[in-house]
């Protein structure tokens, strides 16, 4: 500290010689330096007002008390200074977790869109900020069988992500697209109820497509409701499922139920990203989508979910409100 | 967006009228609200839902998770006056078989 003062005096009483514009300079980076050896700013002004007594033997006392005074405000400045750089610092360890997090959710959950002969399937899936909530899990193995999994995890960040690594990891671990859809249910129920806290849980459907006879069939848990398109009688149906979302009772049950799809015919399996219409209290979304998907059913599967995306994301002035995810699956 | 809840006690029945939204940003208020019931065995905790304007899946995290605390203090949870859109959500996420929801409450007997 001895140093610093000396110096500090000898640049201070340059400056006050010359006024020169180098002196000025060398005084800023000495600045830097007392910066480095984490001298505060009240400590400064302190060294300042040493420096000025010694080389003036006439200040006023009033002026010293002026020091006094700034020298005690300062304090209060250095400590709001240094809770600023705290939060940004804060800020800054957020986002670089965040953005780790998001890498690996990436990687984990790369999903490619089968195309098995007969059907042609599509999906759209876009998070509203880094990390997606929402996860949508093929399979489809031997010639037989196709699955799908939409799911929409509530909560964000790190903890929604690795509820969702458990939900990809339990789907990885029943393997076979034959398993029962409701079977699959009650598994990662388990999976996701013993490991996540009281205010997380899932929302999960689950289908399960037969190559060979055409028989759709679906569980849901706690999920918003598929949409069937019937090419026959050229009609929507709700495809109700009653289940409790995945994660909050250990023994949930679940049922299932098939329909037969017959060419022309298509389903459309959505998360509550889709259908959250906050604004517009009068308006139907399913109505909509219905509307919508009735407009482009003779485009294909992805152009679908390309349209229907386009024309909710207008609705919403292009400020979607949650993760948007559509698959769309037509003979 | 905002929400608070004014509580009203009569003995064995604590109502809370819970108003405004329930989303990401003020669930957590609403959960710290609900953390401050002091939950005990024959209690019948009312939550009065007519004034929640909107409610999205992190409102339902905050519900879900002080029902699971009720269930464990053997106490009891109604939620009532729900709009027909809250119903909805209620019944598609299976929560409406699991907790108690009415339309009515002990604050408006119905006739």
């Amino acid at each position: 500290m001895e140093q610093i003062r000396k110096q500090y005096k000898k640049i201070l009483s340059d400056y006050i010689g010359n006024q020169s514009e180098s002196d000025l300079y060398i005084g800023q980076n000495f600045i830097k330096r007392m910066i480095q050896k984490n001298v505060t700013p009240e400590e400064v002004i302190s060294i300042h007002k040493r420096a000025l007594e010694e080389i003036y033997d006439d200040i006023p006392d009033s002026v010293l008390h002026g020091y006094d005074f700034l020298i005690e405000v300062m304090v209060h400045f250095g400590l709001k200074v240094q809770e600023h750089q705290a939060l940004l610092a804060k800020q800054e360890e957020l986002r670089i977790e965040m953005e780790v997090a998001a890498k690996i959710q990436n990687l984990l959950l790369e999903t490619e869109v089968p195309k098995p002969r007969g059907v042609d399937i599509g999906m759209i899936s876009v998070p509203l900020r880094k990390m997606n909530g929402d996860y949508v899990h093929f399979m489809h193995d031997d010639d037989r069988f196709l699955s799908v999994a939409v799911t929409d995890v509530v909560g964000k960040g790190v903890p929604a992500a690795l509820c969702m690594s458990m939900v990809k990891y339990g789907l990885d671990t029943l393997e076979y697209a034959n398993s029962n859809p409701s079977y699959v249910l009650e598994v990662l129920n388990k999976i996701i109820e013993k490991s996540v806290d009281d205010s997380m849980f899932v929302s999960l459907c689950y289908a399960r497509y037969n190559l060979k006879t055409n028989v759709f069939t679906w569980s849901s848990a706690g999920h918003e409701p598929s949409l069937y398109y019937q090419a026959a009688t050229e009609s929507f149906h709700d495809l109700e499922a009653k289940g409790l979302l995945l994660g909050i009772l250990p023994e949930t049950k679940y049922t299932q139920q098939d329909i037969e799809l017959n060419d022309g015919d298509f389903v459309i399996i959505m998360t509550d990203g889709v259908t959250d219409f906050r604004e517009k209290e009068e308006f139907d979304p399913r109505e909509k989508i219905k509307e919508l998907a009735n407009s482009y059913r003779h485009l294909s599967a992805q152009a679908m979910c390309e349209e229907i995306y386009k024309e909710l994301q207008r609705l919403h002035n292009f400020k979607l409100v949650d993760d948007f995810s559509v698959v769309v699956i037509k003979k | 967006m905002n929400v608070n809840v004014q509580f009203r006690e009569d003995g064995d029945l604590l109502v809370g009228f819970i108003e405004g939204e329930i989303d990401t940003y003020s669930a957590p208020i609403l959960r710290d609200e609900l953390e401050l019931i002091r939950l005990s065995e024959g209690l019948l905790v009312e939550l009065d839902l007519s004034n929640v304007n909107y409610m999205d899946s992190t409102g339902l995290g905050v519900f879900v998770a002080f029902y699971k605390k009720i269930v464990k203090e053997n106490a009891r949870l109604k939620l009532v006056n729900l709009s027909a859109r809250l119903t909805r959500l209620f019944e598609i996420t299976g929560l409406s078989e699991l907790m108690e929801i009415e339309k009515g409450g002990a604050a408006n007997a119905s006739i």
